[in-house]
């Protein structure tokens, strides 16, 4: 009723206002389940997880409060130093191997050619299937008896007796690359195929014609033009990387003799196995610092150029 | 002369190019369809190495049979990570449907705060805050429900979503929602009737991330879920694949693992378009 008043008698400007005005708290209900939501499921749980590294906190009766106790105990906690060192060890491997791969596949499909679009959607395929179902598949791939490569390689008499690729750590640890990176690297390809795409044609044309070779195109133009997308890709590799655990935990659990167990794999094990869950959130907020440094590296790499940078 | 050479040098960089695209689709197919095919041979054949991967003894579907036998059964899982999957999508696009217009179309009080809270949700792990999600939820007396799950799994859905659908809201010209107006919509009718069909790629796309999102999950379901009846895919397979069940059957693991992975292709497929959308919008941003 007041409304159809105002619009009727009011001038323009005041009725905007008033429109405004009423609208604001609309907005605000249109939010309010998300910012609800985030609240319970992550703010809360944030502020919980700092509160409770700060206390010895078992599953069953009373927590108490302990200062920087977990932390202490973390510094002397070599297992999680080496469980830390291999997830580190693991980022650098497994991020050079997807790009490695990925990289020559981006390049292979840039250019709208016959059956390009088949190529892609063939390479793309195992990023879709989760981390769960592939490390199920390549469990039984790897397995020693059931399996296809130790039989496989058996048959063809490249072997002379069956190899077990999960019982020692070399084997072992490339075989969960091998894996990481069939189901990755198409995901880092598209993501790499946007930056090669967005590349000026006639910047590679005028280069050819300076006379540059492949090599000195792709240095002098294609790497330097791909820095933003280079460094999404290279983020979201290394932030997954480091928060690898359900291929660890499905094809190696965690072995041969604990050598693959992650920084995610040990809280895992600290907080839902071991139930200390003071000392899993203490454990926890080391891994969130690391994950927070790392996107605000992020922030910093993907910073709009400046001019032509 | 010149010309034949320069026609046989097309074609042999053709050829060289296909050979290559063949065999790399080849190596990318090659565990899916192995592990597909590899379901349908009987049980005795299936723990054999799947030399070849096809069924040489006959058309079999005793390995999803067995599969069923195991803990509460294949269907009981099957049904947990359907009712998980369709309630996250549900939610998550009607949550940040209705938050994108709210942050596309109004001003109000704390706006900028809460989108850069709920966007700046993607920097941090949730892998570090689970034991207090864990709390939460017993505290709610959602502890070991789907419906507990659900709601962990819808935000973290939020940031992408919710970015994909202020980002869809934005593009739609304001004129039309003055033309609506004029012909006397409200806020609700207008949203559903005349923005919804003008941003509906974007929530195909936010409700396709949400699918596989869920469906997916492992470390969640698995900390979340502790009763049997409540395993999702992922959590069942795994504890079957562990021995948890007695001897491992490999033959149920790969019907198993055809379950799960089958509807993830299947929607990939169709609606491939909006996937790569998604990601595009992911990486440009």
């Amino acid at each position: 009723m007041t409304t159809i008043t105002t619009t009727t008698t009011a001038p323009p400007r005041v009725r905007k206002r008033v429109g405004a005005g009423r609208r604001q708290w609309i907005g605000l209900i249109y939010v309010a389940p998300a910012v609800a939501l985030v609240m319970v499921f992550f703010v809360i749980p944030l502020g919980m997880t700092a509160w409770m590294s700060l206390h010895n906190w078992p599953l069953m009766g009373e927590h108490s409060f302990i200062g920087l106790g977990n932390y202490w105990a973390i510094l002397r906690d070599t297992r999680f130093w080496n469980a830390l060192r291999f997830t580190g060890y693991y980022t650098l491997i497994v991020t050079i191997a997807i790009f490695a791969v990925a990289f020559p596949l981006a390049i292979f499909i840039e250019r709208p050619r016959p059956f390009t679009n088949l190529y892609r959607t063939m390479f793309f395929m195992p990023a879709v299937v989760g981390f769960a179902s592939a490390s199920l598949l390549w469990s039984w791939l790897l397995n020693v008896d059931s399996g296809l490569f130790s039989p496989a390689a058996y048959d063809l008499g490249l072997i002379d007796r069956k190899f077990n690729l999960l019982a020692t750590f070399q084997p072992a640890f490339w075989s969960i690359i091998a894996m990481v990176v069939w189901k990755v690297a198409g995901f880092t390809m598209i993501i790499l195929m946007t930056g090669l795409q967005s590349i000026p044609q006639d910047l590679q044309e005028a280069a050819v014609i300076d006379g540059a070779g492949p090599f000195a195109r792709f240095r002098a133009i294609t790497l330097p033009l791909m820095r933003r997308t280079l460094a999404l890709a290279l983020i979201l590799s290394v932030a997954g990387s480091i928060l690898a655990f359900d291929q660890f935990y499905i094809i190696l659990r965690g072995g041969p003799r604990n050598q693959t167990l992650t920084a995610v794999y040990w809280i895992f094990n600290q907080s839902f196995v071991s139930f200390k869950l003071g000392y899993g959130a203490a454990l926890s907020m080391v891994l969130l610092v690391i994950l927070v440094a790392l996107s605000l590296v992020q922030l910093w790499l993907l910073r709009k150029p400046e001019g032509l940078d | 002369m010149a010309r034949a050479i320069s026609a046989r040098g097309k074609l042999t960089a053709r050829l060289a190019r296909h050979s290559t695209g063949i065999i790399a689709s080849l190596l990318f197919v090659a565990p899916i369809v192995w592990t597909v095919l590899s379901a349908f041979k009987p049980a005795a054949e299936a723990r054999l190495p799947p030399l070849p991967p096809w069924p040489t003894t006959g058309f079999s579907l005793e390995n999803y049979a067995t599969l069923n036998s195991f803990g509460d059964g294949l269907w009981v899982s099957a049904q947990n990570s359907i009712y998980v999957s369709v309630m996250t999508v549900i939610l998550s696009v009607i949550v940040s449907v209705l938050a994108g217009y709210g942050f596309s179309r109004f001003r109000f009080p704390f706006k900028d705060l809460f989108f850069v809270l709920i966007l700046s949700t993607i920097m941090i792990p949730f892998q570090s805050i689970l034991t207090p999600i864990f709390l939460v939820l017993t505290k709610l007396g959602l502890h070991n429900t789907l419906t507990g799950l659900v709601g962990v799994y819808v935000t973290l859905q939020l940031p992408f979503s919710i970015f994909m659908m202020r980002n869809a809201f934005d593009a739609v010209p304001r004129e039309i929602e003055e033309a609506a107006r004029m012909d006397g919509a409200n806020n609700a009718t207008m949203l559903v009737k005349v923005m919804l069909p003008l941003v509906w790629p974007g929530v195909v796309t936010i409700a396709l991330f949400a699918f596989l999102g869920a469906w997916n999950e492992f470390l969640a379901a698995l900390v979340l879920m502790t009763d049997q009846s409540k395993f999702t895919l992922p959590v069942m397979m795994t504890a079957l694949q562990s021995g948890r069940f007695g001897a491992i059957d490999w033959g149920a693991v790969q019907a198993g693992v055809t379950v799960m992975m089958v509807p993830c292709l299947i929607l990939f497929l169709a609606l491939q378009r909006f996937y790569i959308r998604g990601l595009m919008a992911g990486a440009v941003k």
